[in-house]
């Protein structure tokens, strides 16, 4: 028994040592400043950046070919942190969202026909455009949920993706995934949205959706700085939309929609109450 | 009414053969094993088939409900490896045995791996193994065939190749009585674990899947071929110590193995090449465990072995793509 | 003997004998004509005529763009009602000339007989693009393209495809035993233009009559008629050449890389028509079949035709259908509704009812590896899938995933249900997208 322990305790003793040298003697010289960034950054590879994980921005940065402003998952915050650890001056992006604009559910949208197949929107969307009746609207086959690193969107009962405002880091992978291009990146601050992506005409639009955008010109009469008309649909202009909740209750389709009074119906994420005039 | 058409991307027919289908014919095929093994060891082997295949069904239902996921058992899959299992089993092994060796396939063996078609080993083989290591006696404590109706109680005894490999330790040559009942081996008529006994029986099983087209050549011919082949060459250097090949074949789970175990679609190579490698492989180590190993029957451990080997196989044995060049020649 | 043929392949129910004993039948003249601009492979016609403008028969209607495309052609005399988007096979609504026929079906005046002899090859060729003809087995490439191999690629075998491997089909097979005249001269002025050595035509076992037919009329002619083993895909361009001349067409090349072309037997019959009598491709015999259809029939139909008129004509409906495909089961493409014109690639219709619809849920591979049995072009699908499934892009393209020739015997088989086409296709889109982002 002691010959055991002892046997055994010695061997650990020698390979420890070993160890230790090893680790002094093949160490790899790091730029303190990468080490320093890779503390910092969010650990999440989500590649937003355009570098091959957090390590390879690390690297990037540190050897001068990448600003610190391009990870939007740690926002506005590490943008600093990062622009001290590199003793730059630090040029703050806004915090985006994405925003998927459609309301558009199973229930409130015609489909064309029935889908067999992959559960997938770029696949389903080979197959004579889509199941959608609707060319713009959200397919519903969960593709955005699977590429979002952040566990920010979830699907509806109905078949509709919801993007959690406050979960959404801003890395944009969803937007590049859907093959609708139903989502949209918006300022943080601004939650009111036109919540349709359907050019088609106004009775066109009605006759698949229930709460589509019929180009009516209705909010832009409102609010006429913070809503413009492109063929058939209302966009919120999102530099000027202090208004333009004022339209909301306006839209003949209420396909105008307040995030911060609530998120689409079916979705359990729920709004942080922005007391307006606390913000103001 | 375009609202009721459906789309789809190509083809638009199936062969209208599905998982669940594959999984009965498996089934269908060895009832003739599970007739003959009842016919010889009785009340006891129905039993042991019974708890093991129930075992299997059950833990199956526990795991995926743990899990929350939707539960498969009527794909057919946990219902072979139990039926599996119990062929692997001695016939007198005990009922909390053969209830542990289920709970030890498909949780073990099966589930933790994701399930049906994740898992690298043959869950059964996995069940059987960790039983023989855990409980050597039980699962070594072999009995010689009481046909129903004959009276007899189940006596214990040795298995042939246990026999052999005794007697070759203790004396450097076979028992000269060994050699004359291959016919009675052939039929059933040998101590050995349930599935083992009646080659004849397995035999008749797997030329309904071959007919199914579910089983394919490749894997039992060059795992057999190759156990003659390297039994033989044994053989003919010293006929004193070695068994003959038909010897190899007809006894232990060399049959119940090449068909049934080694032949899981799950946890074998995909391509034509990777099966006969895979098959030359199970061959080797087969003949090497038997005649040299500890363990008297080396059927089980070679097809783990090779289980473990299976994705590197299929990683060396990539098929040539139509209009590519064969290594080293041109098109 | 044992027929030819390669490797891998499934055996499908073929149900042909819906239809191939039915002789082809003229299909009556609708209300209205929908001729899309898009017909083929390479880029669309441009609309040449206006609204309210009389057309004749066989005249110009949309000229081609570019090297790889061809004019489209009224198919029946008539006035221009409307030139926008209509519903388009390819599935979404695309630009389409309708015509609304004025019942006379007269000839355009500037079609006429032309002597083969007294031309050029070249102005041979020439012919052959401006009647707008494509490869008619389905994929509807156009056929002047084909016929303008570059001088360092001699064409030394011209193959010709009558093998219709796809089940219910029969247009093919109807057309070599009717009209096999028409076809054997085309055969003979293709040869013409390419100075093959060795003409073939590849003609699957099952269709014994057509074989016998076309083996009399070419017994004195250098055409070597190939009876090939039946089996699916007996007819897709590569598999077809390695059974007639057992060459592999190298990896990402065309058959001219082996000194073939292929064309199908329908094709043939086209150029006659184009050559001869300087008439365009404007009609096609197309198979109406399937479960939920009264009466099957092979019909001769006029481009531009609309689905539900087929219908129509062949006695209509049993039940509503479930799927509606144009091509075959294995290939062809599923329909959003009957509104749908008929184009110069459709060589069949084909309607199921609900219940005859393949629809089992997909589970998880069991590694069975019949998919990689099945495969006619030595993959392995599932591993494939399974890499495309999860966006891998350089490994999907490890396992040749660009080689798939999207046949469907791998899903046909797989009995888990696992779509395999479906995820090739969408790792195949992968690795193009890859490939595009490196050329910027």
């Amino acid at each position: 028994m002691l010959a055991a322990i002892l046997s055994l305790g010695c061997i650990g003793m020698v390979a420890a040592i070993a160890l230790g040298i090893a680790a002094k003697k093949f160490a790899v010289e790091v730029d303190p400043r990468e080490l320093a960034a890779m503390e910092v950054l969010p650990g999440i590879n989500c590649g937003a950046c355009g570098f091959p994980g957090c390590a390879g921005y690390a690297k990037a940065l540190v050897t001068g070919k990448a600003e610190p402003n391009l990870c939007p998952p740690g926002g506005a915050e590490l943008m600093t942190k990062l622009a001290r650890i590199l003793g730059v001056e630090a040029i703050v992006m806004a915090r985006q969202t994405a925003v998927v604009l459609c309301q558009g559910d199973n229930r409130k949208a015609q489909l064309k026909f029935r889908y067999l197949g992959l559960e997938d929107c770029n696949a389903a969307q080979r197959i004579a455009g889509g199941p959608k009746a609707c060319p713009g609207g959200c397919l519903g086959l969960a593709s955005c949920q699977r590429a979002c690193p952040f566990d920010a969107i979830e699907m509806t009962a109905d078949g509709l993706a919801v993007i959690s405002r406050e979960k959404c880091t801003g890395c944009r992978k969803c937007v590049a995934v859907c093959p609708r291009d139903v989502i949209r990146m918006t300022p943080y601050e601004s939650s009111v949205h036109v919540m349709c992506n359907s050019h088609d005409k106004g009775a066109a639009v009605r006759k698949y959706c229930q709460v589509g955008c019929i180009g009516c010109h209705i909010c832009h009469k409102t609010v006429p700085e913070a809503y413009k008309l492109e063929d058939f649909l209302a966009t919120v202009v999102y530099e000027q939309d202090a208004q333009a909740f004022e339209a909301i209750p306006k839209c003949p389709t209420k396909c105008i929609r307040d995030f911060n009074e609530g998120y689409p119906e079916g979705s359990t994420f729920l709004p942080i109450n922005n007391d307006k005039s606390d913000a103001a | 009414m375009s609202q009721q058409l459906y789309l789809s991307s190509s083809p638009h027919v199936h062969s209208g053969e599905t998982t669940p289908s594959v999984m009965r014919a498996v089934l269908y095929s060895l009832v003739p094993a599970c007739g003959v093994a009842v016919y010889f060891f009785g009340i006891p082997a129905l039993s042991v088939l019974l708890i093991a295949t129930l075992g299997c069904l059950a833990t199956e239902v526990v795991c995926q409900r743990l899990m929350r996921q939707p539960v498969t058992i009527a794909d057919g899959s946990a219902a072979i490896t139990g039926v599996l299992l119990a062929l692997n089993l001695p016939p007198t092994s005990p009922w909390w045995l053969t209830l542990l060796g289920a709970v030890i396939a498909i949780a073990v063996g099966k589930q933790v791996y994701g399930g049906l078609g994740s898992n690298p080993f043959n869950p059964a083989l996995v069940a059987r193994v960790v039983l023989l290591i855990s409980f050597p006696v039980q699962m070594t404590t072999w009995s010689a065939p009481a046909p129903l109706g004959s009276g007899l109680d189940l006596v214990t005894t040795a298995t042939p190749l246990g026999e052999w490999k005794n007697a070759v330790m203790l004396t450097g040559a076979m028992p000269a009585e060994m050699q004359g009942s291959m016919a009675g081996y052939f039929l059933g008529n040998m101590p050995g674990c349930i599935g083992e006994v009646s080659a004849l029986a397995l035999l008749l099983g797997a030329g309904y899947l071959f007919y199914r087209r579910i089983l394919t050549w490749h894997i039992p011919a060059t795992y057999v071929g190759t156990v003659v082949l390297l039994s033989g060459a044994f053989w003919l250097i010293n006929p004193a110590k070695y068994p003959n090949p038909v010897f190899h074949l007809v006894t232990g789970g060399l049959v119940l193995g090449a068909f049934y175990m080694a032949t899981d679609m799950v946890t074998t190579p995909v391509s034509i090449r990777g099966m006969l490698i895979f098959g030359v492989g199970c061959g080797v180590l087969t003949v090497l465990i038997r005649l040299f190993g500890g363990y008297p029957e080396g059927v089980s451990f070679a097809i783990l072995l090779m289980n473990a080997a299976t994705p590197l196989i299929d990683r060396y044995t990539k098929p040539r793509t139509f209009g590519t060049a064969r290594q080293g020649g041109s098109v | 003997m044992k027929l030819r043929t390669f490797k891998g392949g499934i055996h499908p129910p073929d149900n042909k004998h819906w239809t191939s004993h039915k002789a082809i039948e003229d299909c009556p003249l609708p209300d209205e004509l929908v001729v899309p601009l898009s017909q083929h492979i390479g880029a669309p016609s441009v609309a040449c005529v206006e609204v309210g403008q009389h057309v004749a028969k066989g005249q110009e209607i949309g000229s081609a763009k570019g090297f790889v495309s061809v004019p489209v052609h009224a198919s029946t005399s008539g006035e221009v009602v409307a030139i926008e988007n209509r519903p388009h096979p390819f599935g979404t609504p695309l630009p389409a000339v309708v015509i609304k026929p004025d019942g006379e079906d007269s000839w355009s005046s500037n079609l006429q007989f032309t002597d083969p002899g007294s031309l050029t090859s070249d102005e041979l060729i020439e012919k052959v693009r401006q009647a707008g003809v494509v490869g008619m087995g389905g994929a509807a490439f156009p056929a002047h393209v084909k016929m303008s191999p570059p001088p360092e690629k001699p064409i030394h075998t011209l193959l010709f495809n009558g093998v219709e491997c796809e089940p219910y089909l029969t247009s093919d097979h109807r057309m070599m035993l009717e009209e096999s005249e028409r076809v054997l001269q085309g055969v003979a002025l293709l040869q013409y233009v390419y100075g093959a050595e060795r003409v073939v035509i590849g003609i699957e076992a099952n269709k014994p009559d057509a074989i016998a037919l076309l083996k009399k009329q070419c017994a004195d002619a250098a055409v070597e008629i190939l009876p090939l083993q039946v089996k699916y895909p007996q007819g897709a361009e590569k598999q077809l050449i390695f059974a007639a001349t057992g060459r592999e067409v190298p990896s990402g090349g065309l058959p001219m890389d082996v000194g073939v072309a292929v064309h199908n037997v329908s094709t043939a019959a086209a150029v006659t028509d184009a050559v001869m009598l300087g008439r365009p491709l404007i009609e096609r015999v197309c198979t109406v079949t399937g479960p939920a259809i009264k009466e099957p029939k092979n019909l001769r139909i006029r481009i531009g035709m609309s689905l539900s008129h087929l219908v129509e004509v062949c006695g209509g409906l049993v039940e509503e259908p479930g799927k509606i495909i144009l091509g075959g089961p294995m290939m062809g493409f599923t329909q959003v509704g009957l509104d749908v014109p008929v184009i110069r690639g459709s060589s069949g219709l084909l309607l199921l009812r609900e219940e005859d619809i393949a629809n089992s849920p997909e589970g998880p591979c069991i590694r069975c590896a019949r998919c990689v049995q099945a495969c006619p072009m030595n993959l392995m699908p599932t591993t494939i899938a399974a890499y495309a499934r999860r966006d891998l892009v350089e490994e999907t393209e490890e396992y040749c995933a660009m080689d798939c020739i999207e046949c469907g015997s791998c899903s046909y088989v797989c009995p888990a249900s696992i779509p395999l086409v479906q995820l090739i296709r969408h790792g195949k889109a992968a690795v193009l997208a890859k490939k595009r982002n490196a050329l910027l």
